[in-house]
């Protein structure tokens, strides 16, 4: 299964590439948007500062190809940054425009009762029957650094996490859309089962893909 | 709610993992070698540690170059946070860092020699990425404790809140706390320094130095207030596994992460 890695210049692209690889994926690093238009599978990934994050994705000229690619429903895993660049904007910087794919926004944090960002190992409480999140167990620990979270109403299978008070969204699931809050590439075990579920997720669908146009 | 996290650490000189007693070891040959890096981090990686991390002892360019390989050879295999530090004082420093596999670049010295580095390093890579490293001793004859560098052998004279305040100002995004008084000696963590400055800043804060078994770490994150323990000495001769440690912690109803 062929993957394209979006490198944006923001993120770690080492590790998400190693890990990744390590779960099945046959990774090609595009830090051109060319690169990446007739990929298959996409992982999105981004970490750090938000708005010099969404500016370098602004920026790099990805947006269209990364727009088109969720749209045709090809199989898509945002991670961390890459989640929150799915909702229509930020608290943070109100004037970019986020990609809008899904009704929400990315907030901060509140201060004082939880240190800002959140960095560590947080639980999952799996909602709906998410299939990027088979067979992982409802408590299930995975790392998270983040100072941002998204907020959407609509009810879309994945998981909520608790932190500085909220309950917020960690992951979402929805056919080729996936996203999640946490970094599975730094999750150990649980974290590499999350990215081969992508890997066999992406399989079904472009498989059925395959055959519904074999129909047509 | 976060887990409390364990975090063995592995120093390297020249390529091997070593533990002296104390500081100032290192220069005078005194360094007992504990084994293959890369094969006591996926040991680590197996007992389920949450992070590792890896200082760079000899700080030379030959070293740096053997870290740079060894992080890049564990990035491959482990999947986990791993910080790095050692002789950091440049963004070139942390640029090579970062590019070899690390999670986060930890800064000691270099922050003292140059703060600003300090939130260069974080406006460019963001605080999560930005550990700030103090190695502190209890002040002779008065209360409070100091900052000290170049391995220990020299006194800043710096307060160690009054640094830990700064170093969270400048941008870091974590504080490492080693207590020199107890490195190596497995007599406990600083429960004192660690709770004094756990309440001074609002980044997480790791404990460091003295660790002699699992009762030491569940004191230093309770009493001591600490998000996270690290210790080498007690992984590295394999008196306790990390998943003993986690199994004791749990017991002591303290979140932990357990596999």
């Amino acid at each position: 299964m062929d993957v394209a890695l979006i490198d944006y210049g923001a993120s770690n692209l080492h590790s998400v590439a190693k890990a990744l690889e390590h779960a099945g994926f046959n990774v090609s690093i595009a830090n051109r948007p060319e690169q990446a238009q007739n990929a298959p599978t996409m992982v999105l990934p981004g970490q750090g500062h938000f708005g010099q994050v969404m500016s370098a994705f602004l920026a790099s000229g990805f947006e269209t190809v990364v727009r088109n690619h969720i749209q045709a429903q090809k199989p898509f895993l945002g991670i961390c940054v890459g989640l929150q660049l799915l909702m229509e904007r930020s608290e943070e910087a109100p004037d970019i425009p986020g990609l809008g794919i899904i009704k929400g926004e990315t907030l901060r944090f509140p201060e004082g009762k939880d240190s800002v960002p959140q960095m560590g190992w947080n639980q999952l409480e799996l909602v709906g029957n998410p299939p990027l999140l088979k067979n992982i167990p409802q408590g299930s620990f995975v790392y998270y650094c983040n100072s941002y979270y998204v907020s959407f109403d609509e009810d879309l299978p994945g998981a909520k996490t608790q932190y500085a008070g909220i309950s917020f969204k960690s992951a979402i699931s929805k056919g080729a859309l996936n996203a999640t809050q946490f970094h599975p590439e730094k999750s150990q075990t649980i974290g590499l089962t999350i990215l081969k579920n992508f890997r066999d997720l992406s399989e079904d669908l472009i498989q059925s893909e395959k055959a519904r146009v074999s129909l047509a | 709610m976060l887990a409390k996290r364990i975090i063995p650490c592995l120093d390297v000189h020249n390529g091997r993992t070593t533990r002296g007693q104390q500081f100032g070891k290192a220069e005078k040959g005194e360094l007992s070698d504990v084994g293959d890096p890369i094969e006591l981090a996926i040991r680590y990686n197996d007992q389920g540690a949450d992070e590792m991390v890896f200082y760079d002892i000899t700080a030379t360019s030959e070293g740096r170059k053997s870290m740079v390989s060894l992080i890049t050879q564990v990035a491959e295999q482990c999947f986990m946070p791993l910080t790095v530090g050692g002789g950091v004082n440049t963004l070139e420093d942390f640029r090579t860092l970062f590019l070899a596999g690390a999670d986060k670049v930890s800064i000691n010295s270099g922050a003292v020699k140059n703060p600003q580095i300090v939130r260069e390093a974080s406006n460019h890579y963001g605080s999560q990425a930005i550990v700030f490293s103090i190695d502190a001793k209890h002040r002779q004859g008065a209360n409070g404790w100091e900052v000290f560098v170049a391995g220990g052998r020299k006194n800043t004279g710096l307060d160690l809140i009054e640094w830990a305040v700064r170093g969270q100002e400048l941008g870091a995004g974590e504080i490492v706390l080693n207590s020199m008084d107890g490195d190596g000696m497995n007599t406990g963590y600083d429960l004192e320094a660690t709770k004094a400055v756990a309440r001074a800043v609002d980044i997480p804060v790791i404990a460091s130095g003295g660790a002699g078994g699992p009762k030491h770490m569940a004191d230093v994150l309770t009493l001591g207030e600490a998000d996270a323990a690290l210790a080498a000495g007690i992984f590295h001769r394999s008196e306790y596994t990390v998943g003993q440690v986690k199994g004791y912690l749990a017991n002591e109803g303290i979140l932990v992460r357990k596999i």
